[in-house]
């Protein structure tokens, strides 16, 4: 019964949060309504997500948006140094495959969200199987080190907050 | 408003345009189409955040509140880009490339995007419908 009344309870702890920063209030109103849309958004989009996905160490997402954002920011000068000063002929874009090692589907969504939010990479497809990740590169002179480092980086540590 | 912070506001929003022109620059300057798909991706989350912590610092000075809605924008730009990426990419897959351009799968499976059973609903002119072989076409593209 509880289940079915509130399928992802981090979901809807999240609605709830994210409804009343919109709001930018803690007047009644908002939170009765942030109540409703937390317990009845999870409940219609059950269907779609229908297993709970396993959190072992929740903690280790904070340490992980950090890093993150870091890369974010190293990257985005790395990528525009090349779009500005790199002719074109030396440009060398690449497909690098990554063989994945996560098996959660959560755990998959969030390396290739991952992935292409850390510019230079974006991820573009993946295995029928889901056992690996399509990688498209704006310059990689070594694609079997950016793989190497897509693993090492960002797939361990989910691979710890996950399962 | 004290000086420090008109300079912090300015520095940002300063940092914010260069990257918001060098991703729309790189619209241009970039070869092809999966290439330039990386510079529009960088503007929205380095020059977009610039702008947003700005305008947190300039409210923050001139009401004294911290305003979360900065906050929202950036979570939902974090959330929709991957996605919006994800899409471009994968008609870019469907329409110019084929699985002999991509690197191996692995054994015993394909990429989703060729491999799945059949288009999506609603995709009238796909040109690899399995139903109806396309006829030769007149210009190889």
């Amino acid at each position: 019964m509880r289940a079915r009344f509130l399928p992802h309870p981090l979901l809807s702890f999240t609605l709830f949060i994210v409804w009343l920063l919109l709001a930018n209030s803690l007047s009644i109103n908002s939170i009765v309504f942030a109540a409703i849309l937390g317990i009845l958004i999870p409940v219609f989009t059950q269907p779609y997500w229908p297993d709970m996905p396993t959190l072992s160490r929740p903690g280790g997402m904070l340490a992980y948006a950090g890093i993150v954002i870091y890369d974010i920011v190293v990257a985005n000068i790395q990528v525009a140094l090349i779009v500005l000063f790199k002719p074109r002929a030396q440009l060398q874009p690449a497909w690098v495959t990554v063989p994945l090692d996560i098996r959660s589907p959560e755990a998959i969504t969030m390396l290739a969200g991952t992935i292409t939010l850390t510019p230079g990479t974006v991820s573009c497809d993946l295995t029928e199987d889901g056992r690996a990740i399509l990688v498209h590169c704006l310059h990689a002179p070594d694609p079997e080190g950016v793989s190497a480092e897509i693993k090492s980086r960002y797939e361990r540590r989910l691979k710890e907050i996950f399962e | 408003m004290p000086f420090w912070v008109e300079l912090t506001v300015t520095v940002f929003l300063v940092i914010a345009g260069v990257f918001g022109f060098v991703g729309s620059y790189g619209l241009i300057k970039l070869p092809d189409p999966m290439s330039r798909l990386h510079a529009p991706t960088k503007a929205t989350t380095l020059g977009v955040g610039g702008v947003l912590i700005a305008s947190m610092v300039y409210f923050y000075a001139t009401t004294g509140r911290i305003s979360a809605h900065e906050l929202m924008v950036t979570l939902f730009l974090l959330l929709t880009a991957p996605i919006t990426a994800l899409f471009i990419a994968k008609v870019h897959l469907h329409l110019r490339k084929t699985p002999k351009d991509l690197p191996s799968a692995g054994e015993g499976s394909g990429w989703a995007s060729y491999t799945a059973a059949g288009p999506a609903r609603g995709v009238r002119d796909f040109p690899r419908q399995p139903e109806e072989p396309a006829p030769a076409p007149a210009t190889p593209r």
